[in-house]
């Protein structure tokens, strides 16, 4: 436990000394996303009954939610490779278990973060939705399923290059076909299925279909809590074979 | 007391580290010196749990590194080669961190972060921000943070390298001042002056192997006392001699210029494996 407190302590005292930089970083683009497609359009365009701000809100939540969670692999990384800071932590006696779980809280730490940002950004823009239970435990689940992940390619990488790289492949198309800015119901059979595969699907949906009203989908919540034990085992695994 | 058996490790083709031996007794200040590429840093990470070994066995204290690697690893305190400290955390947040790491009760760290601070003289920096600290400011801090949790061994990865002489000389002192109070220094350096001047006793370490161990003194009486160094055609030469008397009967024979000097560890490296340390 004493591992895992440190590990997460470092993270948020980090936080705390990025925090107003931090803060605008995580408001910029949202924000923007917010004025162009949703301002701006928001009039034009209507989506099964809703204003397109409604339905784009969801949709940045779980962008967002996923793109904060998977920036601590560049923190990681910068302090792997950079600041040699993760050579403290392996001369530590702490577990692997401890690192990884501290990781991971503090991915989620950062997407949480990012969500309060919005809901204040959305209520700005006169929009507010349903918050609850499943809302929440649907932006947890897949903040853990990305910091985790996050964790795990952290390890795998050998240069910051490499790391950049990962963004641009996974997360960047995602966030952009993972059902955030439109509905994939209207795309061909065979796309949808495609699109299907991403986790940022499900978790669009799940966290949509709560803040909008709609019926749940338990199969969202299984696939994304199977993920993220999948991805954290994963994390466990690469965190034990970092050493060289 | 540090205990390796045939240590080995290997990247690709290049043997490290191969069939390592050595014995560390109890509040022994020992130095592993050699130049760049011999094996130095590896043994070091294979000791404190950064690098897995190929092969062999190493024990910290009776704490098998591979079996007991917790109990292995409260055992040491670590300088490491390149300054990995919290840049963005003050000198006070990295040393907390590094006490909770260890399981330290929050009073003791308080208090051993005061005790390490004064040790270092960096009270007056306490909450300053790492980024605004010197390279030997930061080399002090990362001898307090090593020391922090009270390990019975110290290992030190050429713990002046890049640093003045006046703030070599500071950490000299304070790692002498350490092994005062009690602790097993383990030390790789490249230096020749840093291995004389504080071991107990030296190992010459080269493509992973050990070519001479023994204390400094033994191992320059083995070739002489004093030095002549001699540039010719061929280039530079050096011939050793037991007393002054027999170097100058030797400089009266020669017309080229000569350098008389001490023999020093390098003359004894050099001698051993045809090598310079640097």
């Amino acid at each position: 436990m004493h591992g895992f407190i440190a590990v997460y302590l470092r993270e948020l005292l980090i936080l705390k000394y990025r925090f107003k930089r931090q803060l605008s970083g995580m408001a910029v683009t949202p924000l923007l996303y917010l004025l162009t497609f949703g301002y701006a359009m928001g009039d034009i365009i209507r989506m099964n009954g809703q204003s397109y701000l409604e339905f784009l809100i969801p949709g940045l939540v779980a962008m967002s939610s996923m793109t904060q969670a998977f920036a601590i692999a560049t923190d990681i990384n910068v302090a792997r490779f950079y600041w040699k800071i993760f050579e403290e932590f392996q001369a530590a006696p702490i577990s692997n278990l401890a690192y990884v779980a501290a990781e991971t809280l503090a991915g989620v730490t950062r997407a949480l973060m990012a969500i309060i940002v919005i809901l204040l950004l959305s209520l700005c823009f006169g929009v507010s939705l349903h918050y609850g239970f499943w809302f929440w435990l649907a932006i947890l689940l897949n903040a853990t399923v990305f910091a985790s992940l996050a964790v795990a390619l952290a390890m795998l990488v050998k240069s910051h290059a490499d790391q950049s790289l990962l963004t641009s492949f996974i997360i960047t198309p995602m966030a952009f076909l993972g059902g955030t800015f439109f509905p994939l119901d209207n795309l061909p059979g065979w796309v949808q299925k495609v699109l299907s595969m991403l986790p940022l699907t499900h978790a669009s949906h799940a966290i949509r279909s709560s803040a909008l009203h709609q019926t749940q989908s338990p199969t969202d919540y299984w696939l994304l809590a199977a993920l993220a034990m999948i991805f954290f085992l994963l994390a466990l695994r690469c965190v034990g074979q970092a050493r060289d | 007391m540090i205990e390796i058996d045939q240590l080995q490790k290997s990247y690709g083709t290049v043997r490290a580290v191969d069939g390592l031996d050595l014995r560390v007794a109890a509040g022994e200040l020992f130095a592993f010196l050699g130049p760049n590429g011999a094996g130095k840093s590896t043994t070091i990470r294979m000791l404190t749990g950064l690098t897995r070994p190929d092969g062999g066995s190493a024990r910290l204290n009776g704490y098998d590194i591979r079996r007991e690697p917790v109990a292995a690893k409260r055992q040491c305190g670590l300088v490491a080669q390149q300054t990995n400290l919290d840049n963005e955390l003050t000198v006070r947040e990295n040393l907390d961190i590094h006490g909770r790491l260890f399981a330290m009760p929050a009073r003791e760290r308080r208090e051993r972060i005061e005790e390490l601070l004064a040790f270092v003289e960096m009270s007056d920096r306490a909450e300053s921000l790492v980024k605004t600290l010197s390279g030997g400011l930061k080399r002090r801090v990362m001898i307090a943070r090593a020391l922090l949790h009270r390990p019975p061994i110290l290992f030190l990865d050429e713990p002046t390298v890049g640093l003045d002489a006046a703030i070599r000389r500071r950490i000299w002192a304070l790692l002498k001042r350490t092994r005062q109070q009690g602790a097993t220094l383990f030390l790789t350096t490249h230096y020749i002056e840093e291995a004389e001047f504080l071991a107990d006793r030296v190992a010459f370490l080269d493509q992973g192997q050990i070519v001479a161990l023994d204390a400094p003194e033994r191992l320059m009486a083995g070739l002489g006392t004093w030095a002549i160094d001699q540039l010719d055609e061929s280039g530079l030469s050096t011939s050793y001699f037991a007393s002054r008397e027999e170097a100058g009967a030797f400089c009266t024979l020669q017309t080229q210029e000569l350098t008389l000097r001490r023999v020093n560890l390098e003359d004894v490296f050099l001698d051993l494996t045809g090598k310079k340390v640097r």
